[in-house]
């Protein structure tokens, strides 16, 4: 054990912290002896299930924002119903994803569409949520504004109310978007293989690929984090822009 | 300790004609395949009752039935028996072993050689004694040993409707040749990767499917009923193939593909010399009958009929014979 000046193990010198980490890499980009009698591992089978989970990721995230955007959109503008909607958004944050997964693959099916359904099923509280709080928060001076202006109640949707209250929408879509990426993983569950086929099968892929497989998911997650970041950054008026630099949770 | 015995036995009986008389009265008439009361009673030696074993299981129905079984003969025999069943996996299992948390559990002889101790499921021999062997001498490299295997395996299965098997005619794995590249398979994500599943389908049968779906292995029927798959992986002992057992087919792995496992019960070195001699007699007299009709009805007691592992243990060791 080794031990600090104040008494303490300090962890990082421990024998198996770091080599851990390095035989995850060595997963990631070695082809190696699994427990099964093939090779596992290796960058082409690695990119093979990361892309899966991208793809299902993306295919899920498209449903949700054509489902939640317009409702969350539709409704904030109106102003009516933000008890449905905010609730709606807590609710999902407490529905556990594997029961939604399973339930869902028990009523309609398993493969990759099915579990898209399920995934955009999560992914919709968070924006539906942020997008009906978005646009009920814009400044009514702004709104009131568009109106004067002779524009249509869609017009001012779109045009004032929408691009306004884009940071609070990013904020959900981020987070929707986090929480479908890693639940992806447990696809591998219900008929579509994702990088959850590392974790979830240590007796072939060894410890090495459920930790390579834990480390590439929560890789995945902050890519998407920052590309959404530096979409959101794209998308802001240039107005706000100069108002929030530096905020937009 | 015999009065506890007497009226557990009694209640348990009593439990038992309640059931078998609901079970009857709903019209689930499958009738029982364990031999009628052919054994010898297990006797009581006094000079166990020093003796304090914990038998432990892992976290499956199979195994909670298996746990049930041992503990409730150890107790017959004599010793004072304390249970942990519901351990979880094999790995949680060794070390509760290792560490003298219980004295011992079920294990099938393909997953101690594969988890434990890293055999590939090639080198893993398809005999209960080849494979009893290798396990045996590896474990009494540890300090620890194990009692020869019951007279059942459980293994991995190919299985199909059995309407689509009569539609494709096809018996054995070898007939899907020529047949397999229209079919889906599904399993466990992991049978991509293992030779004792699609690789040896791949490469020992010479098989294309159409495509491979993974799933949670709690699927497994489901994907059959629905039509998702044509084929699925299945283990020989589950209680669907008894409570169902014309809806179902094993096909045959007629080039040995698919590693059996053979449950054998392993303990330590130190905890043998402790108990004497009746601990390793019970336990193989006691796991005589079960073959493998007999632990599918036993899971289909506990997974279908919703009873107790215990309740259902002591049904086996009572039509056995061995316990009244």
């Amino acid at each position: 054990m080794a031990e600090s000046a104040t008494g303490m193990i300090d962890v990082s010198i421990q024998p198996g912290f770091f080599s851990s980490f390095v035989d995850a890499f060595n997963f990631i980009f070695h082809q190696q002896e699994g427990g099964g009698g093939t090779l596992v591992g290796g960058p082409a089978k690695v990119l093979e299930l990361t892309w899966a989970q991208v793809q299902v990721s993306g295919l899920a995230l498209a449903g949700s924002l054509v489902i939640a955007v317009p409702i969350g959109a539709w409704f904030g503008h109106r102003g009516k119903g933000e008890f449905l909607a905010i609730g709606l958004g807590n609710a999902g944050r407490a529905v556990p994803e594997i029961a939604v997964i399973f339930l869902l693959a028990a009523v309609i099916g398993i493969g990759l569409r099915d579990v898209a359904i399920a995934l955009a099923i999560l992914g919709i509280p968070p924006i539906l949520t942020n997008t009906f709080v978005g646009v009920r928060q814009v400044d009514p001076r702004a709104v009131e504004a568009g109106r004067g202006m002779g524009m249509s109640e869609l017009a001012v949707l779109t045009r004032v109310e929408l691009p306004l209250a884009v940071p609070t929408i990013m904020g959900g879509v981020r987070t929707a978007a986090i929480n479908i990426v890693a639940t992806a993983t447990i696809a591998s569950f219900v008929g579509y293989s994702t990088l959850g086929d590392f974790i979830i099968n240590p007796q072939v892929y060894g410890t090495d690929g459920a930790l390579a497989g834990a480390i590439l998911v929560a890789l995945l997650a902050l890519a998407v984090e920052l590309t959404l970041s530096g979409l959101q950054y794209l998308l802001t008026p240039r107005g706000l822009r100069l108002q929030h630099i530096g905020t937009g949770a | 300790m015999v009065i506890n015995l007497r009226r557990r036995a009694l209640f348990a009986v009593l439990a038992v004609s309640v059931v078998s008389v609901g079970a009857t009265a709903c019209g689930g008439g499958n009738s029982s395949s364990t031999t009628s009361g052919s054994n010898a009673s297990i006797q009581s030696n006094p000079d166990n009752a020093k003796v304090t074993l914990t038998v432990g299981s892992k976290n499956f129905t199979e195994e909670y039935v298996l746990g049930e079984i041992y503990a409730q003969a150890l107790e017959a025999a004599g010793y004072k028996v304390k249970k942990q069943l519901n351990l979880g996996s094999e790995t949680v299992a060794l070390k509760a072993l290792k560490t003298g948390n219980i004295s011992g559990y079920p294990e099938y002889t393909s997953t101690a050689l594969q988890s434990f101790f890293s055999v590939k499921p090639q080198d893993i021999p398809p005999d209960a004694q080849g494979a009893y062997d290798m396990a045996k001498a590896d474990l009494e490299k540890e300090g620890l040993t194990a009692f020869p295997p019951a007279p059942y395996s459980s293994a991995n299965a190919l299985g199909t409707l059995t309407s689509e098997a009569k539609k494709l005619g096809v018996t054995t794995i070898s007939d899907l040749q020529g047949k397999s590249q229209d079919l889906t398979l599904a399993g466990p994500s992991e049978c991509r990767e293992r030779v004792d599943c699609l690789v040896g389908f791949e490469d020992d049968y010479g098989l294309q499917f159409k495509s491979f779906t993974p799933i949670d292995p709690a699927l497994r029927y489901q994907v059959l009923d629905k039509g998702e798959a044509q084929l699925s992986i299945l283990f020989t002992t589950d209680a669907q193939l008894f409570t169902d057992p014309d809806k179902y087919t094993l096909l045959t792995d007629d080039k040995h593909v698919l590693t059996p496992g053979y449950p054998m019960f392993i303990t330590s070195q130190k905890v043998v010399d402790e108990a004497g001699p009746d601990f390793e007699n019970t336990i193989v007299a006691v796991q005589k009958d079960l073959d493998i009709n007999t632990i599918r009805e036993l899971n289909a007691r506990v997974d279908v009929d919703k009873q107790q592992p215990s309740a259902v243990a002591h049904q086996y060791l009572k039509a056995a014979g061995f316990v009244d």
